[in-house]
């Protein structure tokens, strides 16, 4: 007999919020937090930049929750997460000093790493020498490290790993937890994605891959997933954390339940590098795997919030996968991708929008898919339109889709007793 | 010479070990009583380095143990 699993804490550092009430009555604001580059200088370099905006994160200060003197060896990836974990065991009021810390794990994907760390370090190697290569030059970058200093800073000492699965990070890092929850390999898992990737050097790699919008002149309107006019993704930054716990360890100790999450399904394209499979056929099986595995019929699903990057063909396809796993239903559940607001988080993307689901399921409000203009006879489902919008919702999924052709899903119910 | 050596090393120790200026005198251990690990002596050496432009070999870094090591070499590498 598995393990129920529930939501007892939510943390966020995103472009539109570094804490989740911001960031919550942002989403339902419909605000977006993208804006021209500013972590970098666009113009230092031979060529111009094709995407000159981001959804950056503002004004985060890392002190209120890592030693001043650790700071200094985490790349900026690692700080968001500490954050976020921090945050989120605050917000499940976890008090670790009382628990089993070998029944305590972490599991926080990042899709890249330490990019910030990789393109100084390359720098002084090019530019000084071997011999200035910072002795924390590995681990600030190595992309597991979240995980790893997680556990440092909270002492955790149970299972402990990290998803790197491109834009699917997060989701499969989430729904690994939860399998170690359900199998009984520990009480509580702090878990979610992060990612810090507005530097040069992936910037320059995303426009050369004719990935990223190019509304450099328009940057709130330039995350559109879904609408007609859309020409590609925004880049985001942040990290979304999340406690799971068994659902008999939350009873025990009197926490609050936000949700419960029920299931989680993944799948491969084996298609492309980038481009997703053809009518989106991996992320269709990836979502029917998830409802199979939450023992739930298409039927019972309202609300999903969608990979959606405002790509051409991933919202096109996603919407083909949406269809194919639901049928008729399709056109009944209500579809959104936030994305509209915090641009693409890539790792951190489904930490992110795991803790969206859990809010849309507590709060019964659906946030909305904002800069839809222009109706796409392709996508055709009801994005949930510009407002956000009060709805029963009891059952929601989120997809997360990557590069390498890895599809991610996971489901959340509204928590009942029986 | 000297003491000006002591109060830019120490300014550095400071910085970099996130310890208060009265615990940094010449008898501390930069281990033991400033608790760097391994990587914060490189780190340290890296930025004593280039503070006071100098190159300091791996074999004389190895004995390098309390404050008071880093003000000598320097003071006598300076000189």
């Amino acid at each position: 007999m598995l393990n129920r699993v529930v939501v007892t804490g939510l943390g966020v550092v995103s472009p539109i919020g570094n804490d989740l009430s911001t960031f919550w009555d942002s989403l339902l604001a419909g605000k977006s937090g993208v804006g021209p580059v500013t972590h970098f200088d666009l113009d230092s370099f031979p060529t111009p930049f094709t995407t000159r905006i981001a959804a950056e994160v503002k004004n985060f200060d890392p002190l209120p929750f890592i030693d001043k003197k650790e700071v200094r060896k985490m790349d900026i990836f690692i700080q968001y997460a500490i954050a976020a974990a921090k945050m989120a065991i605050a917000d499940a009021k976890l008090d670790l000093e009382k628990e089993d810390l070998d029944e305590v794990g972490v599991y926080i994907g990042s899709g890249i790493g330490g990019m910030n760390t990789i393109e100084s370090n390359a720098r002084l190697l090019q530019e000084r020498g071997p011999k200035r290569v910072s002795p924390f030059f590995i681990p600030m970058l190595i992309a597991n490290m979240a995980s790893g200093q997680v556990s440092i800073q909270t002492g955790a000492k149970g299972p402990n790993s990290a998803s790197v699965t491109a834009c699917s990070s997060g989701t499969h890092s989430i729904g690994e937890a939860f399998r170690i929850l359900q199998r009984g390999e520990a009480s509580v898992m702090i878990t979610g994605g992060t990612e810090a990737t507005v530097t040069p050097l992936s910037f320059a790699g995303f426009c050369s891959a004719h990935a990223m919008s190019t509304r450099n002149d328009d940057p709130q309107r330039a995350s559109r997933p879904f609408d007609k006019e859309r020409d590609g993704f925004v880049m985001g930054e942040g990290s979304g954390i999340l406690v799971l716990e068994t659902l008999e360890h939350a009873l025990a100790r009197g926490a609050n339940i936000i949700a419960e999450m029920v299931g989680y399904g993944m799948t491969a394209d084996a298609h492309h590098l980038t481009a997703p499979a053809p009518e989106g056929e991996g992320a269709r099986r990836s979502m029917i795997r998830a409802m199979k595995d939450a023992n739930l019929e298409p039927t019972e699903v309202d609300y999903i919030n969608a990979h959606g990057t405002s790509t051409d063909l991933n919202d096109k396809f996603e919407t083909m996968a949406i269809k194919g796993a639901f049928g008729n239903h399709a056109y009944k559940l209500a579809v959104s991708s936030t994305k509209s607001m915090t641009g693409h988080l890539l790792g951190a993307a489904g930490g992110v929008e795991a803790i969206v689901l859990a809010k849309t399921i507590q709060d019964q409000v659906i946030p909305a898919t904002i800069n839809y203009e222009f109706p796409d006879p392709e996508c055709d489902l009801d994005y949930v339109p510009n407002e956000a919008r009060r709805a029963n919702v009891r059952v929601a999924l989120s997809n997360s889709l990557g590069f390498g052709g890895h599809n991610a899903t996971i489901v959340m119910k509204a928590f009942e007793e029986v | 010479m000297a003491a000006d050596t002591l109060d830019r090393v120490k300014q550095i120790i400071v910085e970099r070990l996130d310890v208060e200026a009265e615990e940094v005198t010449l008898e501390a251990g930069i281990k033991e009583d400033l608790g760097a690990d391994s990587l914060d002596v490189v780190d340290l050496i890296m930025e004593l380095e280039d503070e006071f432009k100098l190159t300091i070999e791996e074999e004389d870094a190895e004995k390098i143990n309390t404050v008071g090591d880093i003000v000598n070499y320097i003071s006598a590498k300076v000189s």
